[in-house]
């Protein structure tokens, strides 16, 4: 059985830790807030311009001043605290934020990674992406293992880069997989999800890797 | 000499023309100077360079002025939430430079403080760094062993913003994630226009809390019942009473 996007979720948050500044992209990696354990302290960073971000608000409470990167309404906390566009990217690019949890279309052995642009396609922008992968300290990569039956986990990327040797961790819906930006290392896996086996998570799996196991 | 104008058309008036470049703050629909690019639309300036975080939604606030098709070229970070921009882009009627965010932001604020260019870790090795200077900085404890890309300062004819409350002065307050692009913007034009929703004689605001000094302001109109809209409601269910 293959890991379900919660379970995904609550595998990417077990990368928290006390203290952590932490900022989550659009999708699954949102989903991580809700695995947060009890007495832990996590600020969430929402790259428009606020840390410490809260839950949705209750209904008749939505504030259109409040919102966060993916436009929803949300809620302040007693630690929230807001800034410029120009502060919060010199926070993402400053090394201030511990972990980025982000989606992907492809990662590479060589921690590239593609999560912006299909060629040919309208192309919707890179929006903060390529700035949080250059500058936070960790990236933890959320993604389905394949898409269309094709795996994502690749030798190279074939879509046009977000960041180049930037992806530290893997967590897929079959497995764990550690990166090292180097590239002195080889591409790890360090987990399989419950009733997948080697077998079969290399058989869907492109990029050259180790098992750990 | 009073920075305080009567209405959008009165602040917008004798700084339009066309083929100009206008930063309008904002991210997504909040924080955004919607009533002066209204004011924009019915003016009717066009070819314009429009800086923006984002290109509005369709028929709403940027939005508007892509269905007068008084936009050339647009500087932007994500485009996401508009049909009828995809359809100019494909066309061919429109053109795009995308920026990440921060490179955006960061552009704006180095042009607003009399920096031409800057070097970054973001966007090497991408499409984003492809034809400009990479540097690294092997002496620099600090900064050595990575590589950097250079990335030029951004100035504009206008820049449009939209803050909670301001005072006769120019000085301004934004309020909660309103804020975003709003403060460089300011800083980065020949003029820069600041909506408020609540305006103030000079000396009513706290000076500790303003967070746009008056300097950058040169014009202000009062905006007591700008549209706020909300693009994506999300919200929780209330918890259930106790017994």
């Amino acid at each position: 059985m293959a890991w379900s996007r919660e379970e995904m979720a609550a595998r990417a948050a077990k990368e928290l830790k006390d203290g952590f500044y932490v900022n989550l992209g659009i999708g699954i990696p949102t989903l991580v807030s809700n695995f947060i354990p009890a007495g832990m302290s996590v600020q969430l960073q929402s790259e428009n311009g606020m840390m410490g971000m809260g839950p949705f608000p209750y209904e008749g409470e939505e504030d259109p001043d409040l919102i966060n990167a993916g436009k929803q309404t949300v809620t302040e906390l007693p630690t929230t605290s807001y800034f410029s566009s120009a502060d919060s990217f010199a926070m993402i690019r400053g090394g201030h934020i511990d972990l980025s949890i982000l989606g992907a279309m492809q990662v590479a052995q060589n921690g590239d990674l593609a999560n912006w642009m299909i060629p040919g396609k309208m192309v919707k922008g890179m929006g903060g992406a390529m700035d949080l992968v250059a500058g936070v300290k960790k990236v933890v990569v959320v993604m389905e293992h394949e898409a269309k039956g094709e795996s994502k986990l690749l030798k190279a990327c074939t879509l046009p880069l977000t960041g180049a040797g930037v992806v530290d961790m893997v967590v897929t819906d079959l497995g764990v997989f550690s990166i090292d930006r180097t590239g002195r290392e080889p591409m790890r896996l360090l987990e399989l999800a419950p009733g997948v086996t080697l077998e079969e998570i290399t058989s869907k799996t492109e990029a050259d890797f180790v098992s750990a196991l | 000499m009073s920075k305080v104008y009567t209405d959008a058309k009165a602040a917008l008036a004798g700084v339009l023309k066309d083929g100009m470049t206008i930063m309008a703050g904002g991210f997504g629909l909040c924080g955004v100077a919607e009533t002066l690019v209204e004011a924009i639309r019915e003016a009717g300036v066009k070819d314009l360079t429009v800086i923006s975080n984002n290109a509005g939604v369709d028929g709403i606030h940027l939005g508007k002025l892509l269905e007068t098709r008084q936009i050339k070229k647009m500087i932007s970070s994500y485009v996401g939430e508009n049909k009828l921009f995809a359809q100019q882009y494909l066309s061919g009627e429109l053109e795009l430079e995308f920026n990440p965010q921060g490179t955006l932001a960061e552009r704006i604020r180095a042009g607003g403080a009399g920096i031409p260019a800057f070097f970054t870790a973001t966007g090497v090795g991408t499409l984003v760094s492809e034809g400009k200077e990479i540097r690294e900085f092997p002496n620099d404890p600090h900064f050595k062993g990575r590589k950097y890309v250079m990335e030029t300062g951004l100035w504009a004819d206008v820049a449009l913003v939209h803050a909670w409350k301001g005072d006769t002065e120019g000085n301004l307050v934004y309020r909660k994630t309103a804020r975003n692009f709003n403060p460089m913007m300011a800083t980065a034009a020949t003029v820069t226009i600041a909506e408020v929703e609540h305006l103030f004689p000079a000396g009513e605001i706290d000076p500790d809390n303003i967070h746009t000094p008056g300097i950058y302001v040169k014009r202000i109109v009062h905006v007591p019942n700008a549209p706020k809209r909300i693009e994506n409601r999300t919200t929780r269910p209330h918890p259930a009473p106790q017994h």
